[in-house]
């Protein structure tokens, strides 16, 4: 039998404000244990939580930004649980009305709905001692430092259909929030975590099958795998004649494999209510309109604009509007009347390898628009070869100057004199009377040795075009002398 | 109907150790509420919205601007067990 995978996906992305949800505490990573930390966000009695205004910022433009329909009222719900990272025993969540409902993101011409958007408070950090997790650990010790930082959880409808759509979904998501600058989308920091939602079902069936949650992924590739993983052995139970249990699994980065977390007894049973210490927000549709004036054109409208008006491959575009700092750099050059391809092809090639290499972002590079299309321009003037105008190009990535200053300090510029090119080219045939013997007897081959010999007089900054033609010509005529 | 069962349920969620004493009592003086919420329910609220808050205010938000903490010495004080700068907590049960 065929089976078909139903995917759900989970996403807590942090909000980038300086400050927590509902106390002053910095939101900084890291830091010494316990010390970004109050009353407020230690939850100790008496105490009263005041929403950050950013927050509710950040949430509707990413509501905005997500299509998503951003409610005119919303509120807040206590969600209660025991658990030591919890330092008031709930957590100030969303449940009835979430602050954005009904989105969605198109990948790869799919449309994948989102349910809701909602803001909430993150929980603490917990450390096992004795032990590499909580089992077989005789106490915890507990960092409160994350505690109230905020929170955008984003639940997509279940209906991501593979795992690499699952994957694609979670960077265009990632993308888009970056865009707007509301997470950094750091998954290594955790600031942007998901779980996922797995269940199989015979294909052509509506009915879903019963689901299991999966979490503990740190990283895009091992969403991808450990859904991967979670459906070969749903589908591997159900061809045994067993039943799925639904419940959460972790995945193992190291067995590449899903194991089940230990079920707590008294599980979901989250008893939420609202919010008592927190009054409802109305949104005023002006204050919508307001931050949507504010928002960066996105990044798949880039894309189709890089397709249809500057007719780069689907490809290309993609990698130019992955990240906006690039996009917004692409578009200055091209706005100093580029040529799109040309600039294009130095940001995805030589750039793109460059930042990997290093591990920077775009944005700490030294170069300028007005860099790159000096560059492409001679270029095209054929004053540089490509070969010194990747170097120069890398040099810019690193140290800020002027294309031409470069070229006229470090003699770069192309050796494109006809006379002077000539001269030399004649040069190396006479240095090489025996090379050109051989080559007049027949061994064409040889020719590639009289490019290289007149490169290496002019410190390979000759214009290859023009010495290609001078070799021909000369070439040509000494093989008539000798006839 | 509120059972001696959802008693158990519910004190377990709110970690109360109750006597079987106790527990016949709450049963009883619960249903006794849930009985009167049963009451209410008889009133017609049709075009009422839920009540969001119990005061009639919206709003009520603040600036993103850092205030320091008081300090982890001070907010420490208090607790019963902390080792090295954090809160120390018993071993956590399944």
């Amino acid at each position: 039998m065929k089976y078909e995978p139903v995917i759900g996906l989970e996403v807590h992305a942090q909000l980038k404000t300086a400050t927590k949800i509902f106390c002053g505490c910095p939101t900084t990573f890291g830091g010494n244990p316990n010390d970004h930390v109050c009353p407020v966000c230690l939850g100790m009695p008496g105490v009263l939580p005041v929403l950050n205004k950013r927050v509710v910022e950040f949430a509707i433009k990413s509501g905005i930004a997500l299509n998503c329909s951003v409610a005119h009222f919303t509120r807040f719900d206590r969600k209660n649980y025991f658990y030591p990272d919890l330092p008031k025993d709930y957590q100030i969540s969303q449940y009835s009305q979430p602050i954005c409902n009904n989105g969605h993101l198109v990948i790869g011409g799919k449309k994948i709905r989102i349910l809701r958007a909602h803001i909430e408070e993150d929980a603490g950090k917990l450390v096992h001692a004795g032990a590499a997790g909580l089992h077989g650990s005789d106490y915890s010790l507990v960092d409160f430092n994350r505690t109230g930082v905020p929170l955008l959880e984003i639940v997509s409808e279940p209906d991501i259909e593979s795992p690499e759509q699952a994957r694609l979904y979670l960077s265009e998501l990632r993308t888009i929030l970056r865009y707007i600058d509301v997470c950094d989308g750091n998954l290594e920091e955790g600031s942007f975590r998901c779980d996922a939602n797995v269940s199989i079902r015979p294909v052509g069936q509506t009915e879903l099958g019963t689901k299991t949650e999966i979490k503990n992924m740190n990283s895009f590739r091992s969403v991808q795998r450990a859904i991967q993983s979670e459906i070969e052995r749903q589908i591997d139970l159900v061809e045994r004649g067993e039943r799925i249990p639904q419940e959460t699994r972790l995945w193992n980065e190291a067995t590449q494999s899903t194991y089940p977390m230990r079920s707590k007894e008294e599980a979901h049973d989250y008893r939420y209510f609202p919010e008592p210490d927190l009054p409802p927000l109305v949104i005023d549709p002006a204050w919508i309109k307001a931050l949507e004036a504010t928002l960066p054109e996105l990044p798949d409208s880039r894309r189709r604009r890089y397709m249809e008006i500057c007719h780069l491959s689907a490809d290309d575009a993609y990698v130019l509007a992955e990240s906006k700092e690039m996009s917004d750099f692409f578009d200055r050059v091209i706005a100093l009347d580029t040529p799109a391809k040309a600039a294009a092809n130095w940001l995805i090639g030589p750039t793109q390898a460059f930042l990997k290499e290093s591990l920077i972002d775009f944005a700490q590079t030294k170069v300028t628009p007005e860099n790159l299309r000096d560059l492409v321009a001679a270029m095209n003037t054929g004053s540089l070869n490509s070969t010194t105008a990747k170097q120069i190009w890398l040099d810019l990535l690193r140290e800020p100057a002027e294309v031409s200053a470069v070229i006229e300090q470090q003699g770069l510029s192309q050796v494109s004199d006809e006379t002077k090119l000539r001269s030399i080219v004649w040069q190396v045939l006479s240095d090489n009377q025996s090379q050109l013997d051989e080559y007049l007897k027949g061994r064409t081959k040889i020719r590639q040795f009289f490019f290289g010999e007149t490169m290496k007089a002019l410190k390979g900054k000759g214009n290859p075009q023009i010495i290609n033609c001078l070799l021909d010509e000369m070439l040509a005529e000494a093989a008539s002398a000798v006839k | 109907m509120i059972t001696i069962k959802d008693v158990e349920h519910v004190a377990k969620l709110a970690r109360l150790a109750l006597s079987d004493e106790e527990k016949s009592r709450y049963t009883k003086q619960l249903a006794a509420i849930i009985e009167h919420f049963n009451e209410l329910k008889a009133v017609d609220t049709t075009g009422v919205e839920p009540l969001a808050h119990a005061l009639p205010i919206t709003n009520v938000l603040r600036e993103d601007t850092l205030v320091s903490p008081p300090g982890r010495a001070l907010l420490m004080e208090n607790a019963p067990e902390q080792e090295n700068g954090y809160f120390r907590v018993p071993k956590i049960g399944d």
